[in-house]
């Protein structure tokens, strides 16, 4: 029996460009170049290491999805080239706007299309930052979340792995199917090899559309989105600081100022 | 006058700092009802009243401890149903974000997480956040649904509003996800004895340019002098100088303290994310070229071992 896995996988732009939003206050995608978040890179590396480590006699198969725009078939070459097997471009105009509920129900549905044991998602988009999908992915798809994950295993059908949570650390078990997400503490991602970039030229990348995926334009996109934003303001540039060279006096000078801000 | 409903962070009925937040801007919406799972309900609602809660209603169940996320969702998802609140209030913890997550897809309704500022407006609640790593500030709104929001820590600051603050028991009935992921083992972080990194007016934050675990010694020692938490740079947390529960920035913790120490950081654009929003920023770095120079109101270009125990000694010698 093959051990199915799922990588959800997002194109970003990338975050040291200027970023910023349209006159429609969606993220701008054109102002800056996009890539793989580097947060999803960490999913794919422990996709392939779990695929990679599979009991014997089992083999394992690594599906890359994506959500997004014609360049998010760039973060799919990207994790085809770091050793997944295949890929799934979902596309559609429709989508463009959606908020992370229209995102999920597609990616819910695409994950279903392609058939999974496992889901494993980054632990936030470099972007949009929620953190929240993966915990939505399984409310959807109905199976156990176990989520940010610095560590993780698979065996015999169970997902085990640890949280690092704010009051404590906690070892989390569940059976599979499951969605995972993993944090940036789980292990550095390779970088794809020569040989890997060549072979994931002739990799197959399916690509879907709403349609495809029996979703309703209305479910998705700007229409299906349950949050409007009203303003964005650009943060007020700091008045710039008083900057001072120590020459032995650095700190005195420092703690005046703390003191006249009234800290000590 | 409409309910709001507040998720109840806290340990074993010690109520953490940033739910008597939530309940201050859950009076800008409406009566203040919090929601307490686990233990210690009553120790709870003496602080929650304080702080405006006209009702708590509460459940200790096994479930809660042993088993992630989904239990604590059927809670919320029975309290929404009991009270009908004008909104949902959440504390922006990592956990605290899934659970809105998931209770807002039930309801089907809006989500906005990482709350910096919450109001009253004609359509409802309208929410502030804080976006690409502190760069714009937005105000959105939920059109669609009970408002569900997460709430950063530092968002306003708690005030006291006697108020009732009854118990009333919960009725929860658990669903088929609640017990899908097990909780197996759970080690609780040691104490530091010092405030909580998200939650201190003052965090003094050491990078790689204090080369080493035991030079943290020297951070640690400002942050004791000032009473504030001590943070690190991911690089110093990658190099296994301090740990991770410590790092501020994108993939750490977020802080917004009144004051915002930086010795030995660049300051790159995932460290900013997680700092940028501090009210006074000061850094200490020997490169007068480092980008942390853009963000602060006072810098010294200078050797952190020079400065740092320097100005610690000098914060003793003024406060006496
Ligand atoms: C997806 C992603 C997420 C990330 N998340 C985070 C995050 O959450 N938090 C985070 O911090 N980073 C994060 N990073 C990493 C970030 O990009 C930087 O690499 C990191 O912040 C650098 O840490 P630093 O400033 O301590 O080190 P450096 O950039 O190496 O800077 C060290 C500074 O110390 C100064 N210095 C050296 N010696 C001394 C001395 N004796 N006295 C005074 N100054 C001295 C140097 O001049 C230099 O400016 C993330 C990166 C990625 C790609
Ligand atoms: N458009 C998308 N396509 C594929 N995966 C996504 C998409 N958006 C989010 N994800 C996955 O969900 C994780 C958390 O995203 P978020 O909740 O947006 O911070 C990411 O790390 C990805 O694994």
């Amino acid at each position: 029996m093959s051990l199915k896995i799922v990588v959800c996988v997002k194109y970003v732009p990338d975050a040291t460009g200027d970023r910023g939003f349209t006159e429609d206050l969606t993220t701008d995608r054109d102002a800056v170049d996009g890539l793989l978040s580097e947060l999803d890179e960490y999913a794919v590396e422990q996709a392939l290491r779990i695929a990679e480590n599979v009991e014997d006699g089992d083999d394992a198969e690594v599906t890359v999805v994506t959500v997004g725009p014609e360049d998010a078939n760039d973060a799919l070459r990207k994790a085809l080239s770091m050793g997944a097997d295949k890929a799934v471009h979902v596309e559609d105009e429709d989508i463009l706007g959606s908020d992370v509920f229209g995102t999920s129900l597609v990616l819910a549905k695409a994950v279903e299309h392609v058939g999974y044991d496992l889901v494993v998602c980054g632990m936030a988009s470099t972007d949009g930052a929620m953190g929240v999908l993966p915990a939505l992915l399984a409310e959807r798809l109905q199976v156990p979340q176990v989520t940010l994950l610095s560590e993780l295993s698979v065996a015999e059908g169970k997902v085990t792995g640890r949280r690092d949570g704010d009051a404590a650390t906690e070892r989390l078990q569940a059976a599979l199917p499951a969605v995972v997400s993993v944090t940036d503490q789980s292990g550095e991602a390779r970088y794809p090899s020569f040989k890997g970039i060549m072979a994931a030229k002739k990799k197959p990348v399916e690509s879907l559309d709403l349609e495809d995926l029996e979703i309703e334009a209305e479910q998705v996109g700007l229409a299906g989105s349950r949050t409007r934003v009203e303003s964005a303001t650009p943060r007020p540039a700091r008045t710039a600081g008083e900057i001072v060279t120590d020459e032995g006096d650095g700190a005195k000078k420092l703690a005046a100022f703390l003191a006249e801000r009234k800290f000590v | 006058m409409a309910e709001v409903l507040v998720h109840v962070d806290h340990v074993d009925g010690t109520v953490r700092k940033p739910t008597l937040e939530l309940l201050t801007l859950a009076r800008r919406l409406g009566d203040p009802v919090a929601v307490h799972l686990g233990p210690g309900a009553e120790a709870a609602a003496a602080v929650l009243g304080e702080h405006g809660a006209t009702r708590v209603l509460a459940l200790d169940a096994p479930e809660f401890a042993d088993y992630l996320v989904a239990p604590k969702v059927d809670a919320l998802q029975a309290a929404v149903a009991a009270v009908s609140p004008a909104a949902v209030l959440v504390p922006s913890s990592p956990e605290g974000k899934e659970i809105a997550a998931r209770l807002a897809l039930r309801l089907d309704a809006g989500l906005l997480t990482d709350a910096v500022d919450v109001t009253a407006g004609d359509e409802g609640p309208v929410v502030s956040q804080s976006v690409f790593a502190a760069a714009y500030t937005t105000t959105s709104r939920v059109t669609q649904g009970t408002p569900v929001i997460t709430v950063k820590p530092n968002a306003v600051a708690p005030e006291p509003a006697p108020a009732a603050g009854a118990v009333e028991e919960l009725s929860v009935s658990f669903g088929p996800l609640a017990t899908g992921t097990r909780v197996v083992s759970r080690t609780p972080r040691e104490s530091t004895g010092r405030p909580e990194l998200t939650e201190a007016a003052i965090v003094v934050s050491g990078g790689r340019g204090v080369n080493g675990a035991e030079n943290f010694a020297v951070i640690e020692a400002l942050a004791d002098s000032l009473g504030g938490a001590v943070g690190a740079s991911r690089a110093a947390v990658d190099a296994g100088w301090y740990p991770h529960s410590h790092q501020v920035g994108q993939t750490g913790k977020t802080v917004s303290p009144q004051l915002y120490v930086a010795a030995g950081i660049s300051g790159a654009i995932q460290h900013r994310a997680g700092m940028q929003t501090s009210k006074t920023i000061v850094a200490i770095n020997k490169d007068a070229e480092a980008p942390i120079f853009e963000l602060v109101d006072y810098g010294v270009v200078g050797d952190l071992f020079d400065v740092v125990p320097a100005l610690t000694d000098e914060v003793k010698a003024r406060k006496g």
